[in-house]
């Protein structure tokens, strides 16, 4: 129906083409994802098919789109509106009017269809997304899961053939994700409606895709049934990699068909982890509440981040994480309770200080907070330039905030624009300003956002050196797979109080929307698919002796 | 027919139009009298709309703000009064000692004695300019901006569509600000001479990308979803349109110079005012009959609206027809009390016919009430021992 042919599209700079030579077709009523690394070009691939890329981004595209065979490359984007309906990464920054409805009627207006058939429309979107208790809502006003469909729900309703989705779940919890999605094959299933979709966070929408065109680097892509492309693709989700390292086969892809496997297979049981000894707390929040005008916020909140751990913290969008990770910094305003951190990392029981009393160049050396915009804190020309003012600023020796990125990520050029880099890079770049002043306590804000997995695995390795170090580290997080992978300890928060915490192993085993893969497939009480497999190898070692 | 004409009453939010007709209406008559009483009943009456009529928008609070506004209109306007008041009046009230000032500022006094004619002068003045003021406050807590952009004939809907999103523009580069402040104070501040200079550069280089950045997104998210797509037209057509309107525009602009400037010829005048009105139209009519677009739910114009209309342009005439045949009313000696008659009392209150029109309808739309909106499913978890 919809079909790329011999599509080169590159900058005209001489970094070589950034897609060569794609070949790519999507049939009525299909799925297919779109995966890679980052930086690869998903987002050049998926833009090109409504028009957006080079009318948009520069450079220089050649080949042919078609859609029912008929050419549409020389269109611009609004001539395309009624076959391609696109939503990109932020659907917020895409919104033009401000309440649901209009929102919903907006793409209809601008093709001119007949007021009752928009009318009809619009009720059946409400319908088919589940929004129609939300029609008269400010658009700013809903839940990041809500936006997301609404902005689907947006382009749905001028009934486009194909729909183009960048990255459609990556700001949103795990609940609401499943929603967007289960939404998604609702409408491939029902409507015959073909879907592109491009993700980094595999795990949640491997089991739905047909098909799956993975870039591999180059320029170039690999197109196939998705278990195919997976067997060898460098980006895979941890029930793939599973699969892969115990050589099963077909290989799974949904944690039904990967129980099959585990069965077959038989793995062991489930470690016994003696607690780990708690460490006193280096910052310790009590009866902490935070108001919204006359709405609490926090409600009575008590928490304590051990030195030398790594706290996650999880909970739906709303939740209250952002706003109780700038309380806990001294930024938020508290309405009550008390925040106290140790004044002495080495001394965690002496005297302590309340970072909101400090002036905010004595917090950053109390607190370091890493926010959900990370680029917010950048804004001189090169990486040399911001870790010489961040050495400046902390009065640290000069080399010191770069020798810290170095460490995190290292071969980055000094002489790069901030702006240039890839998001994993940035974000460590990031992280070594906030770090530079040494702060006793750690805190990042959804740090995983846009990362692809080896970036993941390089933040997670970033953190566990830092708690090494005797830091007390609170990262806020939905990605349950990056948690089980990095964190000792998990608080959960639902409309502003804890609900559970404790070590990441009793949470996470406990609550099916955030039980990562490898917990589904070989039981409560794992969490990693190198825990896993090890187990198995040590098993399998002693039976072959 | 009761019934039918009740259905306009339910709830339902009122054609911007006729919500601007009448603030309009009543600002013109606060403009033309300078009775104090007939300008704070005009206050009392857009008041009472006000409370009774908005919605619970975000827009519709901002009605505190012009009244506040009002106030320090009137307080300046009389504390310059008596500060550079010069000596005109006769009814002295109070002495003040005269700050003397050197020769060459003669004309300009500062201090001395406060008169009465001043006083009162300054407060009349400052309140006629208040109410006004209150009057454009009120028909932004009545009207959605927006919706009364979007009633604007289908020839200038890109326009219009561009100041939608220039109205968005402000409040989100706020946000940004805020954002990107509180972002920077989590990194050590540079130290050293320049501080203050990149303490701007720090905030401004981070709101400008991301506002680029938005605006980018907006403008991709425009386009993919058809606005501004040629809906059939051929050039030729756009351009006769084009050129149409504007011509009509200069000769609109033409002809009211003409009607201000008495010595212009008075060719120039009404004709060339009408010609280019007629001119305008139809231009708005050639391209408005070929636009590709329809709208979504128009706001109907049913008969409460034309009341509200009415009402303001009652008012504006009543208080003008007080002007002349009872021109101590309209126009209060500055050294006696005012006066008011039945008539002049009337004349506001016809304002109040507003009230016929139907209250607006209940929203939830706060946009504080994040988090307890968002209906996901439940997640249920049990308290862990550590």
């Amino acid at each position: 129906m919809i079909e790329l042919r011999d599509v080169t599209f590159g900058y005209d700079d001489e970094s070589g083409p950034v897609l060569r030579s794609v070949d790519l077709e999507v049939d009525e009523g299909e799925l297919v994802l779109v995966a890679g690394r980052t930086g690869v070009g998903k987002s050049t691939l998926l833009g090109v098919v409504p028009g957006l890329v080079p009318r948009f981004t520069g450079g220089t595209l050649r080949g042919d789109v078609l859609v029912d065979e008929v050419s549409v490359v020389d269109l611009p984007p609004r001539e395309r509106a009624h076959l391609v309906g696109y939503v990109g990464q932020n659907p917020v920054a895409g919104f033009v009017t401000d309440t649901v409805e209009e929102e919903l009627a907006y793409g209809m207006e601008q093709l001119g269809l007949a007021p009752a058939t928009m009318r009809r429309r619009v009720e059946e979107t409400l319908d088919l997304l589940g929004i129609a208790d939300l029609r008269a809502r400010d658009l700013r006003a809903l839940s990041g899961g809500q936006q997301q469909r609404v902005a689907i729900g947006s382009v749905l309703a001028v009934h486009p053939r194909l729909l183009v989705l960048d990255e459609p779940t990556s700001a949103l919890d795990p609940t609401a994700a499943e929603e967007v999605l289960a939404t998604l094959t609702r409408l491939v299933h029902d409507v015959g409606l073909s879907v592109l979709l491009a993700e980094h966070r595999l795990e949640r929408v491997v089991p739905f895709a047909d098909r799956t065109c993975l870039l591999v680097g180059d320029g170039t892509v690999r197109v196939g049934e998705t278990a195919e492309v997976l067997r060898t693709a460098p980006v895979v989700p941890p029930i793939v990699d599973l699969g892969r390292r115990l050589g099963w086969d077909p290989l799974p892809l949904s944690v039904r068909e990967a129980r099959r496997a585990a069965r077959r297979t038989g793995l062991p049981a489930a470690p016994r982890v003696p607690a780990a000894a708690t460490r006193p707390p280096v910052l310790r929040a009590e009866a902490l509440t935070v108001a919204h005008g006359r709405r609490a916020v926090l409600r009575e909140l008590d928490l304590a981040l051990p030195g030398g751990a790594v706290t996650a913290l999880m909970g739906r969008n709303g939740a209250g994480k952002s706003t109780l990770l700038w309380a806990l910094q001294g930024s938020r305003k508290r309405y009550a309770g008390t925040v106290a951190v140790a004044a002495d990392l080495a001394d965690p029981t002496g005297p302590t200080l309340d970072p909101a009393a400090l002036a905010a160049d004595d917090r950053v050396r109390r607190v370091g907070l890493v926010p959900q915009t990370a680029a917010d804190l950048l804004y001189l020309e090169t990486v040399a330039q911001e870790c010489a003012a961040a050495d400046d600023g902390a009065g640290a020796p000069p080399g010191a905030s770069a020798a810290l990125l170095e460490s995190m990520a290292p071969g980055i050029d000094p002489e790069r624009h901030p702006r240039d880099l890839s998001e994993g890079q940035r974000l460590a770049l990031v992280l070594a300003v906030v770090l530079v002043a040494e702060p006793p306590v750690v805190l990042l804000d959804e740090p995983t956002r846009g990362l692809d997995y080896p970036a993941k695995e390089a933040l997670a390795a970033t953190l566990g050196r830092l708690a090494g170090a005797g830091h007390a580290v609170l990262v806020a997080s939905h990605d349950v797979e990056f948690v089980a992978r990095v964190a000792d300890r998990v608080v959960v928060l639902a409309d502003g109080e804890v609900v559970s915490s404790g070590p990441v192993r009793d949470v996470l085993a406990e609550s099916p929307s955030f039980a990562p893969q490898v917990a589904k497939i070989a039981g409560e009480r794992w969490l990693t698919v190198d825990e896993v497999v090890a187990a198995h190898e040590q098993s399998h070692g002693q039976a072959g002796s | 027919m009761t019934w039918r004409a009740g259905v306009a009453r339910l709830p339902r939010e009122l054609h911007p139009l006729a919500w601007w007709a009448w603030a309009v209406g009543l600002a013109a008559a606060a403009s033309l009298t300078s009775n104090p009483y007939l300008q704070l009943l005009v206050v009392a009456v857009v008041c009472l709309v006000v409370l009774l009529r908005r919605s619970a928008h975000p827009w519709s609070r901002v009605f505190g703000l012009y009244l506040a506004l009002g106030v320090v209109i009137v307080l300046t306007r009389v504390f310059f009064r008596v500060l550079v008041g010069g000596a005109y009046g006769t009814e002295v009230l109070l002495m003040l000692p005269e700050i003397p000032l050197p020769e060459w500022v003669r004309g300009i006094q500062i201090l001395g004695p406060v008169t009465q004619e001043a006083v009162l002068g300054g407060l009349y003045d400052g309140l006629r300019l208040a109410t006004i003021v209150i009057c454009v406050g009120a028909a932004n807590a009545l009207a959605n901006p927006k919706r009364l952009l979007a009633s604007m004939p289908a020839a200038l809907y890109e326009v219009g569509t561009a100041l939608v999103v220039a109205v968005n523009v402000m409040p989100q580069l706020a946000a940004a600000v805020r954002r990107v402040r509180a972002a920077q104070r989590l990194r050590p501040a540079p130290r050293g001479r320049r501080r203050r200079l990149t303490s701007v550069r720090r905030v401004l280089v981070p709101v400008l990308e991301d506002a680029l950045e938005r605006s980018l997104s907006l403008a991709a998210g425009m386009d993919t979803r058809g606005y501004g797509r040629s809906g059939g037209q051929t050039r030729r057509q756009r351009w006769t349109a084009g050129g149409l309107q504007l011509a009509g525009l200069a000769g609109i602009a033409v002809g009211v110079y003409g009607v201000l400037d008495l010595t212009a010829p008075r060719w120039l005048a009404l004709p060339m005012l009408a010609v280019g009105t007629a001119l305008a139209f139809a231009g708005i009519a050639a391209s408005g009959r070929r636009v590709g677009r329809t709208r979504y739910r128009p706001a109907p114009w049913r008969w409460p609206e034309t009341v509200v209309t009415l009402a303001g342009v009652a008012v504006a005439v009543g208080v003008w027809l007080v002007g002349r045949s009872e021109p101590l009313v309209a126009q209060p000696s500055l050294l006696a009390p005012p006066l008011l008659t039945l008539g002049a009392l009337a004349a506001p209150l016809v304002g109040l016919a507003a009230l016929l029109a139907p209250p607006p309808p209940q929203t939830d739309a706060r946009p504080d009430d994040r988090s307890d909106a968002a209906p996901h499913g439940r997640v249920e978890l049990e308290e862990v021992d550590a």
